[in-house]
């Protein structure tokens, strides 16, 4: 009788589990403008120069192209900081679209090494990468 | 091993449906700027050069139309030709809006390009290019001020060629920096911000 019990509930357990893989591997993902904020805190640059090698940016920022993922970064500092292709000055942000996955290098005054990375991953179009998609999704919130 | 035969045990179980599922197709609002952007907009930093058309080079000089501002050199082998020609490809399909558009074109090589050969370079790309030269000092403040980083390589023969930042700055009709392209865009995504930034 509990030989079968526990039958039943692995089967359960197992059916639910299936039916939440089916939706994360089948049903389309859809987003509205998914902006990946960074920000630049006041005083950093002065942290920098007293020597402290304050972290204030990851090493790499993962984003995904045709799910509108959109880096924007905020200079919080007292001066001005420059990111990639651009300067910004204190209090400006800047947003930056991309429409083509690959890892692309940045030059960034705020982090440690002076270098950001960014990886840029293919639209998840089959189940198994929703599935992961959905994942480290799901991983980022949770660390938040 | 056990990752492979997972992923097919899931694989098989899910029917391998890949073409049954209906692809996320989001495309970003027309509104949306292909180019990176600034925000608040801030005035560009101004410049202060000799023109290849023999006036002097300053963004006052254009209030009232959308300058494309970029930095490269004549002698430039591979990027500055690719950016010339998308550029002029955008121009040339805006139209008689490009009358609005401005492209100007700095040199990071004062040593080889002066007003004359800058402008032979760029005419051969679209007539209405106005390049920047001047003094190494001179230029140095508009490198400082936009952040363009420049790298000289010398061959062993003497000769040198030039590695340099080569996005393109956006600065719309009120002389504010609003975008920045980066290299290898496609003459359509130039297009598309440039509407914007015309109004139309």
């Amino acid at each position: 009788m509990k030989s079968r019990s526990l039958w039943i509930a692995c089967a359960l357990v197992a059916g639910a589990l299936l039916v939440a893989l089916g939706w994360a591997g089948f049903t389309p993902i859809e987003t509205g403008s998914r902006e990946k904020l960074f920000e630049i805190p006041k005083g950093t640059y002065a942290r920098r120069r007293a020597g402290d090698l304050v972290e204030i940016l990851p090493d790499r920022i993962q984003l995904t192209v045709g799910l509108q993922d959109v880096l924007l970064i905020h200079n919080l500092d007292d001066v001005p900081q420059t990111f990639g292709p651009t300067i910004m000055m204190p209090g400006q942000s800047f947003r930056l679209p991309f429409e083509r996955a690959a890892s692309y290098q940045f030059v960034c005054t705020a982090h440690a090494s002076g270098q950001l990375t960014i990886d840029v991953a293919p639209e998840p179009v089959t189940p198994w990468a929703r599935i992961r998609w959905r994942v480290r999704e799901w991983r980022e919130n949770h660390r938040k | 091993m056990i990752v492979n035969f997972v992923r097919l045990i899931v694989s098989l179980l899910l029917g391998i449906g890949v073409a049954a599922a209906a692809p996320p197709s989001l495309s970003p609002p027309d509104d949306l700027f292909k180019a990176g952007t600034l925000s608040p907009a801030m005035p560009a930093p101004e410049l202060s050069l000799a023109g290849s058309d023999g006036k002097p080079l300053t963004l006052q000089r254009f209030h009232g139309k959308v300058v494309l501002l970029a930095f490269g050199f004549s002698n430039c082998g591979e990027v500055c030709p690719i950016t010339l020609a998308t550029l002029a490809g955008a121009r040339k399909k805006l139209g008689a809006e490009a009358a609005d558009v401005q492209v100007t074109y700095v040199t990071v090589d004062p040593e080889r390009d002066d007003a004359a050969q800058m402008k032979k370079f760029l005419g051969s790309f679209d007539p209405t290019f106005v390049g920047g030269v001047g003094t190494r000092a001179q230029l140095e403040v508009a490198y400082k001020n936009y952040g363009i980083s420049i790298s000289k390589k010398t061959n062993a023969d003497g000769s040198y060629t030039i590695g340099h930042s080569s996005s393109i700055y956006m600065i719309d009709r009120f002389g504010r920096l609003r975008a920045v392209m980066p290299y290898g865009h496609p003459v359509d995504d130039f297009v598309h911000d440039l509407k914007i930034l015309l109004g139309t």
